[in-house]
């Protein structure tokens, strides 16, 4: 990769570092208790929450540092932190 | 056509040609009958700029610093304290590769305050990336910034850089200059084509931080840039040169060096001194020659030695000094030497102002050739006792 | 993620921001609310390092950072390149609280004054955090920072807050606003408020920092919210120098925010510091009277 003259980078590189190794705990999505209210969408700091076809939230593991912010701001308890297996 | 003008004024009026879109300045002596001019230039809509009135030159170059990377051509101005304070954005400037061209009127740098003229305000800047131009005369001056635009936009470069000129010696003084035409700078200095810039279209983050990883090549990169600025300058000067007459094809000028036994190397204004004092040595039987250093950052190696090459003794006079060890001329003189056996001899001259006649300069020229050197040249005993 | 929203994400993942950072929460929710047409300039800090380790961005506009302390110089520059080309972008200088309180006010008075068109946002963490926790202009009384340490003949911050508002409003900013990263919609209008009105702005935007105050990082929201309800953190608009709009709140006791918190500890350990905490409790008040947040409860 030539260097960025003058300090300069394209976007999309950041994606490249993979923030999800970070994870102790990890947000589990209760299909069942959702109401797709949207708030955990709003809120995560890292914005690595999608949606699936039937409107649902996806964390995307491979960036989900597992703050826990949105289980805790969940208004329906539908996201539960598991300690993370390695 | 000659027209008898005002340094500064002739200054302003070239900055006008250029076509800076950008302009960000802060007034302090003795810059300040440029950055009056180029208002009252727009303010007149002679020229088509936006004209910011910062609230320090901190922020004048800061400015600069954003309108260069938004795309515009841009200028500043400033001396002395006013250069200080842009420190941190200087190596920054450099840094993110950005071609800005700013006069420096050159001031001594307190303290003790001083307004007069000496070289400490852009020496002590020489590490931060800058191309360095001096001009010995106010058509060298305004000529300068011509080049300096050219060669800093040019892609193989994408430094900024300084066009310095003496602060009241030039900037003060009426002298008959050859101001060219709209079209004839137009011809010269094409439109600025930045190398890449903010733009929504095409979104790229600028001046990101580097770990140890990276961070020595980003260096590595700016000195390769001063490379080639070494070939840029003499090509566009040359351009110049075949355009208009006036022959900036050397980052060095040789006067009178040819047969000479002393030669003085010095820069800027003290140079016309020096040709007149070497006239009348000349006259008196003594082989006296001058080396004039118009660009000091990147400084010319190989022009140095190959001017040098002949002499048996070098006087460099200059108007600063790196507290602690020599003048910062002397010393890259004496690396350029290095392993010739030619003495290197420093004076330090004219700071704060002090004036500097022929027969200073003819009693330096002794003083060498005595061997007699690494002085402050003209100290006031009476003052210090 | 789908294709086309992992596309308009302005404020990317894979940054290295503290997880549950609201400072990072801040950056894409303002890119949200201002749009791709956005050029940003950012000072030196935690949301800069945190974005753009050399070669990863995580901006997906056009962003530039210079200093420490000129983002609104610089931004000043871009706002006039602009103008001079006849682009139409819109400029936001973001900045955190040393940045802006601190050691950029030269900068940030000069640009406001002379009115250039761009909206200036601090991120409010309260403190140098980037550094390691150093107090700010913005500091709240008796927070302990690592140069405002508590100690057994200090109580931390010997200072209120700085008021930063009011100062900008009095250049003649013609909106000037403080959010909460709590209240996600309510910022995000702002924010839309402010890159749409014409001239310097000001947004101000509390962003509650686990590693700084002390606190899990699942908590920001919440801690975010106390500072709202208890009083110490007041939301509101100011057109023209006139506040307009003020967020209300049933007020909690301050206490309720403090103890949450490591940086307020020495308020309850080893001993309840009473007469500190009913300072504490009197800027709220104040705060309370001054903006007139209470909703008062009917009885
Ligand atoms: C001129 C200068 N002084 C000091 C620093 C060191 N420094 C870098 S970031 C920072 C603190 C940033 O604080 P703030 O603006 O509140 O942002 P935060 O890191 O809290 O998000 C300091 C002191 C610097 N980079 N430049
Ligand atoms: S916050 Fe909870 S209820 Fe709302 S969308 Fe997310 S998981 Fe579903
Ligand atoms: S745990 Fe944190 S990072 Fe992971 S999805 Fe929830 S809010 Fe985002
Ligand atoms: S220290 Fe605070 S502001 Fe900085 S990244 Fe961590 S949480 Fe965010
Ligand atoms: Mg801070």
């Amino acid at each position: 990769m030539p260097l960025g003259l003058g300090c300069t980078a394209r976007p999309g590189k950041s994606r490249e570092y993979k923030t999800g190794s970070w994870r102790v705990f990890r947000p589990e999505f209760i299909a069942e208790k959702c109401t797709k209210c949207g708030m955990c969408k709003i809120i995560c700091p890292e914005g690595c929450i999608g949606e699936n076809e039937e409107g649902l939230p996806v964390p995307d593991y491979d960036y989900c540092k597992g703050c826990g912010l949105c289980a805790e701001e969940c208004p329906s308890e539908a996201i539960e932190m598991k300690k993370e297996e390695k | 056509m000659l027209e008898i003008m005002e340094g500064s004024h002739a200054v302003a009026q070239s900055v006008g040609l250029c076509r800076p879109e950008v302009i960000a300045a802060y007034p302090i002596t003795p810059q300040t009958h440029i950055v009056e001019a180029l208002a009252e230039m727009v303010a007149d809509c002679t020229i088509d700029a936006e004209y910011i009135t910062v609230e320090s030159e901190f922020s004048a170059l800061s400015a600069c610093l954003g309108a260069s990377a938004a795309g515009s051509r841009v200028y500043s101005a400033t001396t002395s304290q006013g250069l200080a304070l842009m420190f941190e954005v200087c190596f920054n400037c450099a840094g993110m590769r950005l071609p800005v061209v700013m006069s420096i009127v050159n001031r001594a740098l307190g303290a003790p305050l001083s307004i007069w003229n000496d070289h400490q305000d852009s020496i002590s800047l020489r590490d931060s990336g800058w191309m360095q131009l001096y001009a010995e005369d106010n058509q060298e001056a305004i000529d300068l910034h011509y080049i300096a635009y050219r060669a800093a936009e040019d892609h193989r470069v994408l430094l900024p850089s300084f066009v310095c000129f003496d602060g009241f010696i030039l900037s003060h003084t009426y002298e008959p200059v050859d101001m060219l035409s709209q079209e004839q700078v137009d011809s010269y200095l094409p439109p600025f084509k930045p190398y890449h810039r903010l733009d929504a279209a095409d979104p790229i983050s600028f001046g990101l931080f580097a770990s140890p990883d990276y961070y020595m090549e980003f260096r590595y990169a700016i000195d390769q840039a001063m490379n080639q600025a070494r070939n840029v300058l003499p090509e566009a000067g040359r351009v110049f040169s075949e355009m208009f007459g006036r022959d900036y094809s050397g980052m060095v000028e040789e006067y009178r060096l040819d047969d000479a036994d002393c030669a003085i190397v010095a820069m800027g204004s003290i140079c016309g001194t020096a040709k007149d004092a070497i006239d009348e040595m000349r006259d008196a039987g003594k082989k006296v020659g001058l080396l004039k250093i118009r660009a000091f950052r990147p400084f010319p190696v190989k022009e140095v030695q190959k001017a040098l090459a002949g002499v048996s003794t070098v006087a460099v006079l200059d108007k600063n000094i790196s507290l602690g060890s020599k003048g910062a001329v002397a010393l890259e003189i004496r690396d350029a030497l290095y392993g010739s056996q030619i003495p290197v001899l420093d004076y330090i001259i004219a700071l704060g102002g002090r004036d500097v006649r022929k027969k200073d300069i003819a009693a330096v020229v002794d003083g060498a050739e005595a061997g007699k050197g690494d002085i402050y040249y003209g100290l006031r005993e009476e003052v210090l006792k | 993620m789908k294709e086309d929203e992992a596309a308009c994400v302005l404020f990317d993942a894979g940054h290295r921001a503290c997880g549950g950072c609201a400072a990072a929460m801040a950056a894409r929710l303002i890119l949200d609310a201002a749009g791709k047409d956005t050029i940003v300039v950012s000072s030196t800090g935690c949301m800069e390092v945190f974005s753009t380790p050399y070669p990863e961005t995580a901006w997906n506009v056009p962003w530039i950072h210079s200093l420490f302390e000129n983002n609104s110089a610089v931004a000043s520059g871009v706002v006039e390149s602009l103008k001079k080309q006849g682009r139409k972008e819109k400029v936001i200088a973001i900045g955190g609280d040393g940045a802006t309180f601190d050691i950029g006010v030269l900068c940030l008075s000069g640009a406001f004054e002379r009115g250039h068109d761009f909206t200036y946002i601090c991120y409010d963490n309260e403190a140098y955090m980037n550094t390691g926790i150093q107090r700010s202009g913005a500091t709240p009384y008796d927070a302990s920072t690592t140069t405002s340490p508590a100690g057994k003949c200090s109580f931390g911050n010997s200072r209120p807050k700085k008021d930063l508002p009011a100062i900008l409003a009095a250049h003649g900013a013609p909106y000037v606003a403080t959010a909460s990263i709590a209240y996600p919609p309510d910022l995000k209008k702002k924010v839309e408020k402010a890159v749409s009105t014409p001239g310097p702005c000001y947004i101000q935007i509390h962003a509650p920092c686990c590693t700084g105050w002390g606190f899990e990082g699942e908590k920001t929201i919440a801690i975010g919210k106390l500072a709202i309800e208890t009083g110490l953190f007041v939301s509101y608009e100011m057109e023209e120098g006139k506040i307009t709009k003020v967020k209300k709140v049933v007020r909690k006791p301050v206490e309720e925010y403090l103890k949450e918190q490591k940086r307020f500890r020495h308020l309850f350990k080893p001993k309840r510091n009473d007469a500190e905490i009913a300072k504490i409790q009197a800027i709220a008040d104040r705060n309370a009277e001054k903006f007139g947040i209470d909703i008062k409860l009917k009885k």
